[in-house]
């Protein structure tokens, strides 16, 4: 297990040393994004039409916010299951998105698609939430302000850990933790 | 002669609203017991290091009195209301609802209710709570407020098992769950399983169990041991703390069992996750 620090956008050589186990803290700019604006994107996508951000070498990060207190740049936020996005994620992975971040296995589909498009998914504890917000320094809505704690926002993080799940050579940490043999 | 307790429902609001605050910023002391024990035994280092982070993620929240978990959960009631009790001033279940409309907008928690399951507009305050409610004995009204996160809640199982089956097959099931489960449900979890009753007797007990003190064991011996026997095989999955390996995949295991059926045995389980939270104030 290595331990990383990469700042975003992500570039190619960034994630080709990622393996699966591997500890990442991550610096710069990166997007929330659940179920809604999932489907959202992948509306407009389908309508040929461009996206309200731009996805190339960034980071989506499963996540829907608890409001800020006064004073606080953003609340609680941890990582949602990453599964409920499964069937939106090919075509965002073909727009340039280059990692994510949430909690739970993903789809075999998913899993092809990181090798064949060289991206990382990546976990966040899920449930350290008060904690994960420390790291965020700056957030501001960037897109379906409509959509409350389901909006995209634009977060700046910094040193925010996470854990490489699935790496661009094929491994997914989760099955080789899990002990095949124990039933 | 019985003497009517008369109990204005805007102490429950008000009770409720504080209810939803503390419960979802301050782990009881039984979870972070529970997460101290575990983190002495985990011996995979990436789990000793979630088990830290954990602990450290709880007393941030309850020192900032931010939510623990930014998924601040269905808002699921308890209400145990003594029959003596007469109450007055208004609709009980708008009083809960009006309490956690307070709490969850007050409190800065995340409102992740939609009004609908297939138009899934967000009701914008919480609400409608999930109230449970009981008539028991006495003039107390007692209020549990345990939030739900939909993570853990998704992977949540029901089965009707046939008789044959037997305890094996009650097991089997149960980690099978567990297992389809693995990293999801956002491991160390608590197990909360009704054995017995109808199809929804055996889901509310699943939900009723996650309202224990974590780890207390049940006092019939029998289903005490049962919950050892199934805390020892999740904890050889070696699904371990958020999937990522290791000895702890569950803090507790909690059962509830009851009558049932000649031709039935119902078993229902419902995964919560280390953030178990559950806050009971007696009125
Ligand atoms: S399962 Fe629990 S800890 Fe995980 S995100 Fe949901 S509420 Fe939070």
């Amino acid at each position: 297990m290595a331990r990383y620090s990469l700042t975003t956008p992500l570039e190619d050589k960034d994630i080709e040393k990622l393996k699966a186990g591997d500890m990442v803290t991550i610096s710069g700019t990166i997007f929330t994004a659940r179920d809604a604006a999932h489907k959202k994107l992948v509306d407009l996508i389908n309508q040929e039409k461009d996206l309200p951000v731009n996805l190339k070498g960034q980071i989506i990060y499963y996540a829907g916010p608890a409001p800020a207190k006064p004073g606080y740049v953003i609340g609680s936020v941890g990582p949602t299951t990453s599964g409920r996005m499964d069937s939106y994620t090919v075509p965002l992975l073909e727009k340039g998105l280059k990692g994510m971040i949430g909690k739970g296995s993903r789809s075999k589909e998913v899993k092809q698609g990181l090798c064949r498009h060289g991206a990382v998914y990546f976990a966040a504890i899920g449930g350290a939430a008060a904690l994960l917000s420390k790291k965020v320094k700056a957030c501001k809505v960037r897109a379906y302000p409509e959509l409350g704690p389901e909006a995209i926002y634009e977060l700046e993080v910094e040193e925010f850990p996470v854990y490489v799940i699935n790496d661009i050579h094929g491994s997914d940490l989760y099955s080789q933790c899990l002990n095949k043999s124990s039933v | 002669m019985v003497v009517i307790r008369t109990v204005n429902v805007s102490e429950v609001e008000k009770t409720v609203a504080q209810l939803c605050i503390e419960a979802n910023c301050s782990l009881g002391i039984d979870v972070i017991d529970a997460l101290n024990k575990a983190s002495s035994q985990e011996t995979s280092g990436i789990g000793a290091e979630i088990f830290k982070q954990l602990i450290e993620n709880a007393e941030i929240a309850d020192s900032e009195k931010i939510p623990v978990c930014q998924d601040t959960g269905f808002a699921i009631v308890f209400l145990e209301i003594g029959q003596e009790v007469h109450l007055t001033g208004g609709d009980l279940t708008e009083a809960v609802n009006n309490g956690v409309k307070t709490g969850y907008t007050e409190g800065f928690l995340r409102k992740s209710m939609v009004r609908d399951p297939l138009d899934r507009a967000n009701t914008g305050d919480n609400t409608p709570a999930i109230i449970h409610t009981q008539i028991v004995p006495g003039d107390n009204i007692r209020i549990t407020l345990a939030p739900k996160g939909g993570g853990s809640e998704n992977m949540s199982s029901l089965k009707m098992l046939k008789p044959a089956e037997g305890v094996e097959g009650v097991k089997a099931f149960i980690i099978e769950t567990i297992r389809n489960a693995g990293p999801n449900p956002c491991p160390p979890i608590v197990v909360g399983i009704g054995i017995g009753g109808s199809m929804e007797k055996a889901a509310l007990m699943s939900k009723y169990a996650l309202t224990r003190e974590l780890g207390k064991p049940s006092p019939d011996a029998e289903t005490s041991r049962l919950e050892q026997q199934l805390l020892e095989q999740i904890n050889n999955t070696g699904i371990g703390p958020q999937g990522l390996g290791g000895k702890v995949t569950a803090l507790a295991v909690h059962i509830e069992r009851f009558a049932t059926h000649i031709a039935s045995l119902p078993v229902a389980v419902n995964i919560s996750c280390h953030a178990y939270r559950h806050k009971t104030v007696v009125l």
